[in-house]
C-alpha cells in the first residue's frame, strides 16, 4: 500500500507532475500576467468580466464539443445549430411566447437536432466528420430559408426584455452568460466524473470494441453526447440572440473551429478517451484572453489570426511532448 | 542426399520472458517441398520471421546458396530470392494485377512515368505460366481468393525467387482452388524451386510434400521424408511427450446442467451442441481459425446467431447483445486484450468496474466508495501488481492486465465464465496464479468454459474437453480418456469423436 500513496502524492500541489498536468492553467496565468504588465486597463474588473462574457459562448460550445471529442467523435454542426435555434427562439419571442417557454423549447430543439446527428452516426455508421459536416451545411441552409436571409428581431415587448436578460443581465454583479457557463461546466464535470454515462464516454473513446464487448450500449452513449452538444449549441444561440435582441442568420459561423481549438488547447486528445472538461474551460479562456489582449494592444485583426494559430500549435506541441 | 539451398541450423531467439526458438533447424532443398509442422506456438511463424529478417536472431546460422547470410528485412530477403506468401495476403484490392505484382518496382522511363505496356506484358507472361485466366490489367478485387493467391505466387516468381514459403496457403481456398494450387506447386517443384509448405491440414502434407520438419516448443524435433510417415506418427512427433507443467487440478462434484447450447448456427459456427455443468471446467481445444472464439462470441451475444438455442439454467436466453448476456449471467473474457478486452488508456479501476458499474452506482450516480472497495478487494484477491488502482492499465505487464480482465468479468457475478486464451502472453508465474484462481471459482460452483490453444493447459485444467474443427465440434472427451494425440487428431479433422458431424 506504500506504492499506492506515493503515486497519489506525486500529484500534490506544485510538484512536477502537478505542473505538467496543470500546464494549460499555468499558461493562462502567465498570459494574464504578461498582458497585465503591457496594458494597465487589462487587469480591471470590468475588462475581466468582459472577457468572461465574451468567452462564454465559445466555452459553452466547447463543453459540448469536449464530450463528443472524448468519444473520438467531432461535431462541426454546432455553429449551425446555434444559428437555427437562435432564430427559432427569436421568432417565438416576437410572437410573444413567454421567454422561459421559448428558451426551453429552443433548447429541446437543439437536443433533438443533436440526437438526429447522433442517430446518423451510431445507427447509420456514418463517420462523425461527414455526418456533422452534412448537418452543418443542411442546418445553415434551413436557417437561411427560415429567416429569408434577414435578421429576426425579438421585438420591443416586455417578453423581449425578459428574454434579453439571458444575454445582458447580471446576477450578483456577474453577467448571466458567465453564470450559465459556470453552470454548464459544473454539470458536465459532474456528468463525466460522477455518473456511469461519463465513465462510458471515456471508455467508448478509448476502445469502442472493448466497450461494446463489456455490455455497454455504445449507440446510446453516442446519441447522448451529440444530443448534449446540440442542446448546448442551442444555449449558446439563445445567449447571442438575447444579447443582440435579434437572431442573425449567419450567427456562429466558424465557431465550431474555435470550440475545437479550445478543447484541444485544454489538453483533450482528438483520438478520444483522454481529456478533462476543466482543461476545456481553461482552453477557451486562453483563446478569450488572447483575443481581448490583442485588441487592447492594438494588434490588427489580420495579425490576430496568425497569433491565435501560433498559440494553438504551441499548445498542442507541448501537450504531445508530455505524453 | 541433395545439398540444401537454404539451411538454418540451431536457431535461437528469445523475447522478454519467452524462448520462442530454442535450436530450431530447417533445410530447404531445390526441387522439393518441405512441410513445416508444429502446434500453435511451436515457433513456425517466428522461424519464418527470422528467415526474412523481420526478427534478428540471437544465435545460429543461416546459409543460403552455400554462403552464410543475414537479411535485414523482407525487402532484403526478397531481393535475394526468398519469398513468403503469408496467410493473409498482402495485396491491394484497388489496384490491377500487374500493379500488385510490380508494386514498388514499376518499370519507369526517365520522367518517372510507368511503362504500362511493358508492365502488363511481363505480368501477363507470369499469369499465363500459372494458368490464371485473367488479363493483368484486371482489378485485383475481381479475383477469387484462390486467384489472388496465384498473384502472390506470380509476384514471388517475378522476383526470380528460388525459395517460396507458403504459410497456410489453403486456409481460405475451395477444393478446386486447392487442386490448381497443387498443380502449380508441382510445376514449381519440377522447375527446381525450393518450397516450404506450412499447414496443419495433414492430408495436404501427404499429398504435396516430399519431406517434413517438425518443431515443438521452438526446438527442432525431426526431419523425415514423408514416405516414412503416417498421420499417427506425425501427430506424435508434433505433440511429443512433455514434462507436465503443474496444473493444480481439483476434482469436480458432478453438478447439474448449467448451460446448454443446442444446434447453434452462425457465420463461423455450424451446428454446435454441448452442455456445461455447474462447477465444471469445459475445455475447448482446436487450432487457430477453428471457430472457437466465434462460437464463444455468439454465446455471449457479441456475434449474430442464425439459429439454435442457448439455454441457461433451463431458460432459453439467446442473447442478442452483450448486455443481455451479462444480465443473464454470462461473462466473456476476450483473447485479444488490446483489441476488444481492455481500454488500455483507462485506469485499472475504470477497466475493472466497466461491466459492473450498474451495481456500483445509485441511480445515475457512481458510488465511488463502493467501486474503490470492490476494486481493492479484487486487486488483493488476484494479487495484481499495480502501484495504485488509478494506474493506467497499459503500463501493467501482460499477466497483470489479464488478471484485471478476469476480475472485470467476475465483478458481474456471472454464472458462466468464458475464458478465451486466459494465459496468452502471460509469464509462467502469473499463469499458475491464474490457474489457481480458475480452480477457486470452480470450487465455488461457477461453470467455466476454457478456450485454449495450449493442449497441456486444456488437459491439465478441464473436466471435459471439446475439440473444434472448421466451426464444428469434432471431438468430445472426458479428461481421463483424452491425451494430446487424440485431441490433435480431432483438431486437424482426422477423427471425429463423440458427436455426429
Amino acid at each position: 500500500m506504500t506504492n499506492f500513496e506515493s503515486s497519489q502524492s506525486s500529484r500534490h500541489f506544485l510538484s512536477k507532475a502537478w505542473f505538467i498536468e496543470q500546464k494549460s492553467l499555468i499558461a493562462l496565468i502567465v498570459l494574464i500576467a504578461v498582458v497585465s504588465v503591457l496594458n494597465e486597463y487589462f487587469f480591471t474588473i470590468d475588462n475581466l468580466l468582459n472577457i468572461l462574457r465574451q468567452t462564454s459562448v465559445i466555452a459553452i460550445l466547447a463543453a459540448g464539443m469536449t464530450l463528443v471529442i472524448l468519444t473520438a467523435g467531432i461535431d462541426l454542426s454546432v455553429g449551425s445549430i446555434l444559428a437555427l435555434c437562435g432564430a427559432f427562439a427569436a421568432s417565438m419571442i416576437s410572437l410573444e411566447i413567454p421567454a422561459v417557454i421559448a428558451v426551453l423549447v429552443a433548447l429541446l430543439g437543439g437536443a433533438i437536432l443533436g440526437s438526429i446527428t447522433g442517430l446518423v452516426i451510431a445507427k447509420g455508421k456514418v463517420q462523425a466528420f461527414i455526418a456533422t459536416l452534412v448537418m452543418m451545411t443542411l442546418l445553415r441552409g434551413v436557417t437561411m430559408v427560415y429567416t429569408d436571409g434577414r435578421p429576426i428581431s425579438t421585438g420591443f415587448t416586455d417578453i423581449a426584455d425578459h428574454f434579453a436578460w439571458f444575454g445582458t443581465g447580471y446576477m450578483f454583479g456577474i453577467p448571466v452568460p458567465v453564470w450559465l457557463m459556470i453552470f454548464v461546466f459544473a454539470t458536465i464535470w459532474y456528468l463525466l466524473n460522477h455518473t456511469r454515462f461519463g465513465r462510458y464516454v471515456y471508455a467508448l473513446g478509448g476502445n469502442e470494441s472493448a466497450t461494446k464487448l463489456s455490455g455497454i450500449n455504445v449507440d446510446r452513449i453516442k446519441i447522448g453526447v451529440y444530443s448534449i452538444c446540440g442542446l448546448l449549441s442551442a444555449l449558446a444561440g439563445i445567449i447571442i440572440t438575447s444579447r443582440l435582441s435579434s437572431a442573425q442568420p449567419t450567427a456562429g459561423m466558424g465557431y465550431e473551429l474555435d470550440a475545437i481549438a479550445a478543447v484541444v488547447v485544454g489538453g483533450t486528445s482528438l483520438a478520444g478517451g483522454r481529456g478533462y472538461i476543466m482543461g476545456t474551460l481553461i482552453g477557451a479562456l486562453i483563446i478569450g484572453v488572447l483575443n481581448n489582449a490583442l485588441n487592447l494592444l492594438d494588434v490588427s485583426s489580420y495579425f490576430q489570426m496568425i497569433v491565435k494559430a501560433a498559440v494553438i500549435l504551441l499548445a498542442v506541441l507541448v501537450d504531445n511532448k508530455n505524453k | 542426399m541433395k545439398q540444401p539451398i537454404l539451411q538454418l541450423t540451431n536457431i535461437h531467439k528469445s523475447f522478454p520472458g519467452v524462448k520462442a526458438l530454442d535450436g530450431a533447424c530447417l533445410n530447404v532443398y531445390p526441387g522439393q517441398v518441405m512441410a513445416l509442422l508444429g502446434e500453435n506456438g511451436a515457433g513456425k511463424s517466428t522461424l519464418m520471421k527470422v528467415i526474412t529478417g523481420i526478427y534478428s536472431l540471437d544465435e545460429g546460422d543461416i546459409r543460403y546458396q552455400d554462403k552464410p547470410v543475414r537479411f535485414n528485412g523482407p525487402r532484403d530477403s526478397q531481393q535475394a530470392g526468398i519469398s513468403i506468401i503469408h496467410q493473409e495476403l498482402n495485396l491491394l484490392p484497388e489496384l490491377t494485377i500487374a500493379e500488385n505484382i510490380f508494386l514498388g518496382r514499376e518499370n519507369t522511363n526517365i520522367f518517372g512515368a510507368i511503362n504500362w505496356s511493358v508492365m502488363f506484358e511481363q505480368a501477363d507472361k507470369l499469369l499465363k505460366r500459372l494458368k490464371v485466366k485473367h488479363k493483368s490489367s484486371t482489378q485485383l478485387s475481381e479475383l477469387s481468393l484462390g486467384e489472388q493467391q496465384m498473384v502472390e505466387i506470380a509476384k514471388a516468381l517475378s522476383f526470380k525467387s528460388k525459395v517460396i514459403i507458403m504459410d497456410e496457403p489453403t486456409d481460405a481456398l475451395t477444393d478446386s482452388e486447392v487442386e490448381s494450387l497443387f498443380d502449380v506447386i508441382n510445376e514449381l517443384r519440377d522447375e527446381g524451386y525450393g518450397i516450404v509448405y506450412i499447414s496443419h491440414r495433414l492430408k495436404e502434407i501427404f499429398e504435396i510434400c516430399d519431406d517434413i520438419t517438425v518443431l515443438r516448443d521452438g526446438k527442432f524435433i525431426a526431419e523425415k521424408p514423408v514416405s516414412s510417415m503416417d498421420e499417427d506418427k506425425l501427430i506424435e512427433l508434433m505433440v511429443g511427450r512433455r514434462l507436465d507443467e503443474q496444473y493444480p487440478r481439483i476434482e469436480s462434484t458432478h453438478g447439474t446442467v448449467c448451460l446448454e447450447v443446442k444446434e447453434l448456427y452462425a457465420k463461423a459456427t455450424h451446428g454446435v451442441s454441448f452442455t456445461l455443468n455447474h462447477g465444471e471446467i469445459l475445455g475447448i481445444s482446436g487450432l487457430m481459425g477453428a471457430g472457437r472464439t466465434e462460437l464463444m462470441k455468439v454465446i455471449y451475444g457479441a456475434l449474430a446467431r442464425e439459429s439454435g438455442d442457448i439455454i441457461l439454467n433451463g431458460q432459453i436466453i439467446n442473447p442478442r447483445n452483450s448486455q443481455q448476456a451479462l444480465a443473464s449471467g454470462i461473462a466473456y473474457i476476450s483473447e485479444d486484450r488490446k483489441g476488444d478486452g481492455l481500454v488500455l488508456g483507462l485506469s485499472v479501476k475504470d477497466n475493472m468496474s466497466l461491466c459492473a458499474l450498474k451495481d456500483l452506482s445509485t441511480g445515475w450516480q457512481l458510488d465511488h466508495k463502493a467501486e474503490a472497495t470492490s476494486v481493492t478487494d479484487f486487486i488483493r484477491l488476484f494479487n495484481i501488481k499495480t502501484p495504485s488502482m488509478d494506474q493506467i492499465i497499459g503500463n501493467l505487464s501482460g499477466g497483470n492486465q489479464q488478471k484485471v480482465a478476469i476480475a472485470k468479468g467476475l465483478m458481474t457475478k456471472p454464472k458462466v465464465l468464458i475464458l478465451d486464451e486466459p494465459t496468452r502472453g502471460v509469464d509462467v508465474g502469473a499463469k499458475k496464479e491464474i490457474y489457481q484462481l480458475i480452480n477457486k471459482f470452480k470450487a465455488e460452483g461457477m461453470s467455466i468454459i476454457l478456450v485454449s490453444s495450449e493442449m497441456p493447459e486444456v488437459l491439465g485444467m478441464s473436466d471435459r474437453i471439446l475439440v473444434m474443427h472448421q466451426g464444428q465440434i469434432s471431438g468430445q472427451f472426458n479428461v481421463k480418456e483424452a491425451d494430446q494425440e487424440k485431441l490433435m487428431a480431432c483438431a486437424v479433422g482426422k477423427n471425429n469423436n463423440g458427436v455426429a458431424a
